[in-house]
């Protein structure tokens, strides 16, 4: 188990590794220059010159590239060519917004997903069923913005513009400040979010539910006299969780780029947005901060996956080398 | 049906009269079997008739240009837009209303129907190719060729994709191009996975062997004794990642980083429309663009479910999530 996880933390690192190279070789090779984004198009050469030899930019490739990772390292991420502010603190000042999102919309989709998919492999054929695949496939299918602006429409425009006012439009009050202010103004994106991920979990529950329930062991439990509803969330439910456990790794880990759609279309200013002003900007230290925080999120989401799938499963533990 | 059909032994004498009979049997390939049972599906020929329609009215986009006498690019300020400036709703002149420059959505929709189809199907037709070759390489070889070839896999799917795009486009400025790359790049990977799972299971099986032992090359046994064996799985799975590789690149659009304006793709109709929310007062910007995108999308997925479901039998309808 040890090993496997120390396997684990490996892979990861190497993925953080080669995506730290990846951004570096993407901008070493970029066209754009740092110093003209830095100083204007108004700046003269020898200012130009003297911005690109505090920024290290006149020395070789490796060295800069060492320089980028000792510094990324000590968990400096330079300064913002737009704003001169620490990258750190522009990223940090952004996560609150990106994280109740994500926690939210994280327990809406299991909570409206995985329900939907036990229901429809209870009774497979059922209207129910029917009910339940055709919402799942319809949520695969929907594009997020297209859904967040329908929602944006139907929930917020049409009651104001009939006096009522529902929803607010955009906006974000921190959690600490008014917990119902919050989660007032995090609704509508929570569902957006979670009913598109809702759908495939739906897909996934009622494919793992439908393989469980056919079991023997199922059928043992049945002939106790266990209680219908006992055999469904205790029996089964339990042996079809590691799947949706790792597509619930794989879902968060990926979240980070996935929001940046939800916060686009509602106006949060989360990292997302950041990410997307940072690019119109071309203020690269944002953006290799904001690539690599999502490679961290990634790697982080997979090891916590993997550890659990240890102690669902103990075939994985050791099975697996 | 009417009790246990007798069997005959089969002697010389009958047999004969069996070789006979056999000609009144219709000989069905796999691929009439599998037409006979999708049409029993209603859901998948009304996917196959929308993406039919989708494709025409794609291919027609000159002539809808035509017929309206509205180019796509074509700005109407005087007719096209209200004298406050804003879009013209559905109706009259303009079927699907104007845009914020008052250009024609419907010829608009036309043409981004273009790049939908183009992006998603050609990206997707790449990215299964190398999904296949990767698999198919992967699990024959095994040994450190598998290892390498899985880590490889194993690390794209552990990319932030959509973060990486943004950077990728930043840089090297957004394109058609560069969007179907994008595209390829990021989707092969869950193919490459099937297909090396399947030819795992089927390398050591007898008519491997046989063709080994006839003296067929490996890269013979790979294309030619194993991968029709994966056919079904290969053809769904691409279906599968037609809308994915659509929505993918309507998002780049969305955000910016796809087709660039004021070339039209269904994605920066809806980011038109979403800038300054002018959707709230032109409900039709999103509606229309926003529409024909779920629906091709729906329509694909539909199919690749009733693909499988009319390939493979035994598989339950929408059993798994691919």
């Amino acid at each position: 188990m040890t090993r496997f996880i120390l396997q684990r933390i490996g892979f990861g690192l190497l993925v953080l590794f080669l995506l730290s190279v990846f951004v570096f070789v993407l901008f070493y090779v970029s066209p754009s220059d740092p110093a003209r984004i830095i100083a204007g198009d108004k700046a003269t050469e020898a200012l130009m010159a003297q911005i690109r030899a505090n920024l290290g930019l006149d020395q070789p490739v490796l060295v800069q590239y060492f320089h980028f990772l000792g510094s990324l390292l000590r968990g400096d991420l330079g300064y913002s060519y737009r704003s001169s502010l620490p990258v750190a603190d522009l990223v940090l000042q952004r996560i609150p917004v990106t994280m109740s999102l994500v926690s939210g919309a994280v327990v809406l989709w299991l909570a409206i997903g995985i329900p939907i998919g036990i229901a429809s492999a209870k009774h497979p054929g059922s209207v129910r069923d029917r009910l339940g695949q055709g919402f799942a496939i319809v949520g695969i299918s929907f594009p997020t913005f297209v859904l967040g602006m329908v929602v944006l429409y139907l929930l917020y425009f049409l009651p104001s513009k009939a006096g009522v006012n529902l929803f607010p439009p955009s906006g974000y009050v921190p959690l600490l400040e008014d917990p119902l202010q919050w989660a007032w103004h995090l609704l509508l994106p929570w569902t957006t979010l979670a009913l598109v991920v809702a759908a495939v979990y739906a897909r996934l529950t009622r494919g793992q539910m439908l393989e469980v329930l056919g079991q023997d062991y199922i059928r043992t439990a049945r002939a106790k006299g266990l209680s219908e509803r006992r055999i469904t969330y205790v029996h089964a439910f339990r042996s079809a969780m590691p799947p949706l456990v790792t597509q619930l790794g794989i879902d968060i880990g990926l979240m980070l780029g996935g929001v940046i759609i939800i916060e686009q279309v509602f106006g949060l200013l989360g990292v997302g947005s950041l990410a997307v002003s940072s690019v119109a900007m071309q203020d690269r230290p944002v953006i290799i901060a904001i690539v690599l925080l999502g490679g961290v999120f990634v790697v982080v989401a997979n090891l916590i996956v993997d550890t659990a799938y240890g102690m669902l499963d103990s075939r994985v533990r050791t099975a697996k080398k | 049906m009417s009790g246990p059909r007798r069997v005959a032994l089969l002697t010389p004498k009958s047999a004969g009269r069996v070789a006979q009979n056999a000609s009144d049997v219709e000989l069905r390939s796999s691929m009439s079997l599998m037409w006979a049972r999708l049409r029993r599906d209603p859901a998948s020929i009304v996917s196959m008739l929308v993406i039919v329609l989708a494709v025409l009215f794609a291919i027609c986009a000159p002539l809808v240009a035509a017929w309206t006498g509205h180019g796509p690019t074509e700005q109407f300020r005087d007719t096209g837009l209200t004298p406050e400036g804003m879009p013209v709703g559905p109706g009259g002149q303009f079927i699907f209303g104007t845009d914020q420059l008052g250009r024609d959505v419907l010829v608009r929709l036309a043409y981004g129907a273009q790049v939908s189809l183009l992006v998603g199907v050609a990206a997707s037709i790449v990215a299964s190719l190398i999904g296949v070759l990767i698999g198919t390489v992967s699990g024959f070889l095994g040994g450190i060729v598998d290892t390498i070839l899985s880590r490889f896999t194993d690390l794209v799917m552990s990319v932030p994709f959509l973060l990486c795009a943004i950077a990728l486009v930043s840089v090297a400025g957004p394109s058609l191009g560069l969007s179907i790359a994008v595209i390829v790049f990021f989707s092969w990977t869950g193919l490459a996975r099937v297909v090396r799972g399947q030819v795992l299971a089927l390398r050591h099986r007898e008519f491997v062997e046989a063709a080994r032992s006839l003296g067929a090359s490996q890269w013979s046994i790979m294309f030619r004794d194993i991968l029709p064996n994966l056919v079904v799985p290969i053809i769904v799975y691409t279906t599968l990642m037609i809308p994915s590789a659509i929505v993918f690149e309507a998002t780049l659009s969305f955000l910016g980083l796809g087709i660039v304006p004021p070339t039209p793709s269904w994605g920066n109709m809806l980011a038109d429309a979403a800038n300054g929310s002018l959707y709230m007062y032109a409900w039709w910007l999103v509606v229309v663009p926003g529409a024909a995108l779920l629906a091709l999308t729906l329509s694909f997925n539909l199919l690749g479910d009733g693909l499988r479901d009319a390939l493979d039998p035994s598989s339950s309808k929408g059993g798994k999530s691919a």
